[in-house]
């Protein structure tokens, strides 16, 4: 296999797995937000990477474009996300998504 | 020459991830995304995506990076560090099940057959593309024009919203 976009593409599917699984294990709200940030990122480099090598020799920037929108969505997710995690710190004072429970039946 | 690179950028970023997972310390785990941030602006540039390097710096390393490390300072716990919850060996499954089917796809599949070059905006490789990333954004045809004034009213939408979800209610 010589070098081109399946090294890319695998990559990005190692840094995707890594944020799944720390997205799904970890306890604290703000690492579970880093860990999606890896997934986003993960994606981002699938996205560039196609854009790259689908034609040899030429780089298709509307990858280049999706890549830059899901960069802006994910600076409102962080943004957001680390509002609400400082608002249930105030009021719970942990970070523990276990213990952010209030709407348990 | 790119081949080198991507090997070093690919390791040095593989390794920063899972120690963003594993580390205990949520601190030295922000400073390794970080890390991570700077290794994929590097491959970035190892697939000629010079601009989106720029600014995965900026937005990501800058930006996303002092507002994780913000909100590690604003609550941090330094007892429960960053633990593990009971579903370590689980979610292990999944993940790896996620990876192999993932990589099974991506070696089973024939990445050379697109026929014809589909009619979007290119640069030949070796060329800068900030200029040609204008084009393809903001072209009268085949432009992004609506979803980009929809991203600017979501950046707003999201501004507003964490302000208002920080706000502290008891002294106004």
């Amino acid at each position: 296999m010589h070098f081109g976009i399946e090294h890319y593409l695998i990559l990005s599917a190692i840094l995707f797995s890594v944020g799944l699984y720390g997205a799904l294990t970890k306890r604290n709200a703000v690492a579970i937000l880093m860990c999606i940030e890896i997934m986003l990122n993960a994606v981002n480099l699938a996205i560039v990477a196609f854009s790259r090598y689908l034609v040899s020799d030429v780089v298709l920037l509307t990858g280049h474009v999706f890549a830059i929108f899901i960069m802006t969505v994910a600076a409102a997710e962080a943004a957001v996300g680390l509002a609400i995690i400082i608002a249930i710190y105030r009021s719970r004072e942990s970070v523990d998504v276990e213990h952010a429970n209030i709407m348990k039946g | 020459m790119i081949e080198l690179a991507f090997w070093i950028l690919a390791l040095v970023m593989v390794g920063a991830a899972v120690a963003v997972v594993l580390l205990r310390n949520v601190f030295r785990a922000a400073l390794l995304l970080i890390l991570c941030f700077f290794t994929v602006a590097g491959i970035y540039i190892t697939l000629n995506a010079d601009f989106l390097a720029a600014v995965q710096v900026l937005i990501y390393a800058g930006a996303i990076g002092i507002l994780l490390i913000f909100a590690v300072m604003l609550t941090r716990n330094v007892q429960e560090g960053n633990p593990f919850n009971r579903l370590k060996i689980p979610a292990l499954l999944i993940s790896l099940l996620v990876l192999a089917t993932l990589i099974g796809v991506i070696v089973g599949t024939d990445w050379t057959s697109v026929s014809s070059p589909p009619q979007a905006v290119g640069v030949p490789v070796d060329q800068p593309t900030t200029s040609h990333i204008a084009t393809a954004l903001f072209d009268q045809d085949k432009g992004f024009v609506l979803p980009f004034e929809v991203a600017s009213v979501l950046l707003l939408a999201a501004l507003i919203g964490a302000v208002v979800l920080v706000r502290d209610r008891d002294r106004r």
